[in-house]
């Protein structure tokens, strides 16, 4: 089902944990779809220096995680900014169709860290329509009666 | 690395000597069984003697006996069938809120003829309690369904008990039978069920072999249209070798239930003892007692279902998990839910079970490689993470 990269990253996540000092911190997914992460980065002259994640879900969800991290680390703010869930799962090697919109939640997350951080700079978010492909995240944000047909646009 | 299979409610191995029935009738002996010719003739001998062996497992006349292609046949020629066959009678239809897709979405599929879908709901052992069919049925009620053990939490329902309230209303009760029946004692007439399914691979025959079994003058109306094989009510040339094989498969399930349930009660209540003993927040699902002898089912909590199934794969040991993710349709078991489990902790499902060829070790070294998986997982869960810090 899932490609050897996949299984790489899932077997063998990189960069899990949590970062106790983290700059910014973004949480994406909700327990009742079976998915839910959330990422901790330190950013250094506006670099990301160091990311961590803790990822409650599916094989692909960890493996997303392992792999956003992964591409994350060393990219300036905006260049993170450019990483899709597409990309994530192009350099995992694919992601079942299945697997695609429900785990695939790693971008999100450290988009929202990476706002999380600016806005404790005071400065305006960097994640705008242009990273907006389809997941409402409003409706978790709303803390509607959780349910995998609202969060995770399957 | 030592190989642990416990997902024997997805499938079984077939027995050596149901392989060894079944091979003169995959090759050489390829008759077909309604033709009229020796070649036939000696195919038909032998599918009706394999009738003979299925009806005696179920305490039922071999007449009564239907073959089909699969479980999800049978499901659907007694719900479709029966429901179809009493339409003059009424068009509503119960069936357990924790039945297979196999029986609720061709009742689901009746609701384009008129037919009304009523679900029963269970506590959260996953148990009907009679008195909610009884309350339930109605003047124009025709079918009731409910499944004799759940193949995702185990549970094991009282038929009886409902039959005497369908009975009195003279509605046809049909039970699936295809998780429970070569696995404990099933006889029809003690069950005072109309109707139930079963399927050869569930006690050690072929798959692509089952069988509905339906009383002497209940009718369903047939659901594939071509000749007039098994007495008019199944399309299709017979499944000569299959059917063969399933035979077998009941006669010896018949031979060794007894010894087969002990062994089996052992290792599940093993596992149902160890898991909750090595792990916390671990919740067991189904019933504890009335349950199948080798399903041993848990929502394990913080982690999920897909993620512990690859890492046991990946340590020699195959299960089964409900959790939306091992799901396709990504949905939450209805199984669980109507349970009451709750969606999150659904999502940590695991189903264990055992079959004749599974020792005291490999349940053993299951216990031991579920706690460090479990483990793992969870230093990795955001969720756990929250609980220990006591945020949650």
């Amino acid at each position: 089902m899932y490609s050897d990269k996949v299984m790489d990253h899932f077997m063998h996540p990189r960069n899990v944990g949590e970062i106790a000092d983290a700059d910014g911190i973004g949480e994406m997914g909700n327990p009742v779809c079976g998915d839910m992460m959330t990422f901790y980065i330190k950013v250094e002259n506006n670099r990301l220096t160091d990311v961590k994640f803790k990822t409650f879900g599916c094989g692909a969800a960890i493996a997303v995680s392992s792999m956003t991290s992964e591409m994350a680390i060393g990219k300036t703010l905006e260049e993170a900014m450019l990483i899709t869930p597409q990309s994530v799962a192009d350099e995992l090697g694919g992601l079942p169709k299945v697997k695609f919109h429900c785990s695939n939640l790693g971008a999100d997350a450290l988009h929202q860290a990476i706002d999380d951080y600016r806005k404790k700079k005071g400065l305006p978010p960097l994640s705008s329509s242009e990273h907006d492909h389809g997941h409402d995240h409003d409706d978790e944000a709303e803390g509607e009666a959780p349910s995998c047909d609202a969060p995770c646009k399957v | 690395m030592p190989k642990v299979y416990l997902d024997h409610i997805s499938a079984n191995p077939v027995l050596p000597e149901v392989v060894q029935a079944m091979l003169p009738f995959v090759a050489e002996r390829y008759g077909n069984a309604s033709s009229l010719h020796s070649w036939g003739q000696a195919a038909r001998d032998c599918v009706e003697a394999a009738r003979s062996q299925v009806a005696a497992l179920i305490g039922a006349l071999p007449s009564e006996i239907i073959f089909t292609s699969s479980g999800t046949e049978a499901n659907n020629l007694a719900i479709k069938g029966l429901a179809l066959a009493n339409e003059k009678k009424g068009k509503h239809i119960l069936c357990s809120a924790i039945e297979h897709a196999s029986v609720l979405n061709p009742a689901r599929a009746l609701k384009k003829y008129g037919f009304e879908l009523e679900l029963i709901p269970v506590d959260r052992h996953g148990l009907v309690d009679p008195d909610e069919v009884k309350r339930r049925l109605r003047a124009d009620t025709v079918l009731v369904s409910v499944m004799q053990a759940n193949n995702e939490i185990g549970t094991i329902e009282p038929l009886a008990e409902i039959a005497a309230f369908t009975r009195e209303k003279g509605v046809v009760f049909h039970t699936d039978a295809v998780a429970s029946a070569g696995n404990i004692p099933v006889n029809v007439s003690k069950l005072g069920v109309d109707a139930l399914s079963l399927s050869a691979n569930q006690f050690y025959g072929p798959a692509g072999a089952a069988a509905l079994w339906l009383r002497r003058g209940v009718r369903a109306t047939p659901i594939l249209d071509g000749g007039f094989q098994e007495d008019n009510r199944r399309a299709g040339s017979e499944n000569v070798a299959g059917i063969i094989g399933m035979g077998k498969a009941a006669e010896l399930a018949a031979a060794r239930m007894s010894e087969r349930m002990s062994q089996l009660t052992a290792l599940r209540d093993r596992l149902l003892a160890g898991i909750p003993a090595r792990i916390e927040r671990v919740v067991a699902t189904g019933h504890p007692t009335l349950r199948l002898p080798g399903h041993a089912s848990f929502c394990i909590e913080f982690i999920e279902g897909e993620s512990m199934l690859l890492w046991l794969d990946a340590s020699g040991v195959a299960v089964s998990s409900v959790s939306a993710c091992t799901s396709r349709a990504l949905k939450t078991s209805h199984v669980l839910l109507a349970t009451g489990m709750e969606q999150a902790l659904a999502q940590g499902s695991v189903v264990f079970s055992l079959g004749v060829n599974n020792t005291v070790k490999d349940v053993d070294y299951v216990l031991e490689t579920l706690t460090g998986i479990v483990n793992n997982l969870r230093q990795m869960s955001p969720l756990y993470a929250k609980f220990i810090k006591g945020v949650s």
